[in-house]
C-alpha cells in the first residue's frame, strides 16, 4: 500500500520534539516497511530550506542541546527514497527562491496535485 | 506591594503540540530575566506543561540515547523558569486549572505549581499591569 503525506503546517511543537513530528513518523515507519511519499504544502514547503538553525534555546538554566534539524531529517528522506513533493506556488509564496534548498525534492505545481494523488492508496493529510 | 510590573500569562496549549508553548515560555523568559512578577493560569492542554511524570526516551530516528537525545521537557522549562524569576527578585505564580487537572489526571505537577479555579485568573488580571492570553487553535 502506497501512502502520501501531507504535511500542511510547519513547526509544529519542532524545538519541543526536536523534529517535525510527521517527517519523524514518516521516518518511523518506512523503517517499519511502509511506502510512503511526502507533500509538502503550505508553510511547510519552508522544510526544504537549507540553513535553518533552531540552536540557543534556554530557560533559566535549561539549554537546548539537540535543537531540530528538519533539512537533514527531510534529506535523509529522501535517501530512504520516500519521495518529498513541495508545491511550487507555495514555496514562491514564502520566497523560497534563488537560495540554498534541500537536494532531491521534486516540485510540483498545484494543477497536478489530483494527478499526483491518483498514484497513492491512500492519503493522509496532517 | 512592589513597583515591579505584572504580568499575568494565560496558557491554553498542551505540551508537545504546537509551537505557541515555546513562544509563550520565551516571553516567560524574558519577564522572568527583567524581575518581573509574573502569574500564570494554565487552562485545559496546558496544565499538562508542568506534569510531573513526563520523561525523556531514545530517538531511534536521530540515532540517539536518551543521554545524547536530551529531550526537552516543558517541566524542566516550568522548573527553570521559576528559579530564574526568583533569583532576579521576581516571582512565578502558576496556577493550573484544577477542573482540567481533574478531567486529565494531571494532578501530579513540579514544585512550584498549584491548583487554581477561574477566580484565581480574575484576581491575576485585576492585579496585573497586563494579561496575555496565548490560545489554542
Amino acid at each position: 500500500m502506497k501512502i502520501l503525506q501531507i504535511i500542511n503546517t510547519a513547526y509544529r511543537a519542532t524545538i519541543e520534539e526536536q523534529d517535525d513530528t510527521i517527517v519523524w513518523l514518516t521516518h518511523a515507519m518506512t523503517g517499519a516497511g511502509g511506502d510512503f511519499d511526502v507533500l509538502l504544502t503550505g508553510n511547510a514547503v519552508n522544510y526544504t530550506a537549507e540553513r535553518q538553525d533552531a540552536a540557543g534555546l534556554s530557560f533559566g538554566s535549561w539549554r537546548q542541546t539537540q535543537p531540530p534539524d528538519i533539512g537533514r531529517d527531510v534529506s535523509g528522506l529522501i535517501a530512504k527514497d520516500v519521495k518529498v513533493y513541495v508545491v511550487d506556488e507555495d514555496a514562491h509564496e514564502v520566497g523560497l527562491t534563488g537560495f540554498g534548498q534541500v537536494g532531491g525534492c521534486v516540485r510540483i505545481a498545484r494543477s497536478e496535485i489530483a494527478d499526483l494523488f491518483d498514484r497513492y492508496d491512500r492519503i493522509w493529510r496532517w | 506591594m512592589t513597583n515591579r510590573p505584572v504580568l499575568t500569562f494565560v496558557l491554553m496549549d498542551a505540551p508537545f503540540e504546537s509551537a505557541r508553548t515555546t513562544t509563550a515560555m520565551r516571553l516567560l523568559d524574558i519577564a522572568a530575566r527583567r524581575g518581573y512578577d509574573i502569574n500564570v493560569f494554565a487552562y485545559e492542554g496546558a496544565v499538562y506543561l508542568p506534569f510531573a511524570h513526563q520523561a525523556q526516551h531514545p530517538n531511534a530516528v536521530h540515532g540517539h540515547d536518551t543521554e545524547q537525545e536530551n529531550h526537552p521537557l516543558p517541566k524542566d522549562w516550568v522548573v527553570a523558569l521559576i528559579e530564574q524569576a526568583t533569583s532576579r527578585g521576581g516571582s512565578i505564580d502558576w496556577a493550573n486549572c484544577g477542573l482540567c487537572v481533574d478531567e486529565r489526571g494531571a494532578g501530579d505537577s513540579v514544585a512550584g505549581v498549584r491548583r487554581g479555579t477561574p477566580a484565581d485568573l480574575v484576581d491575576f488580571a485585576r492585579r496585573s499591569d497586563n494579561t496575555l492570553v496565548i490560545p489554542t487553535s
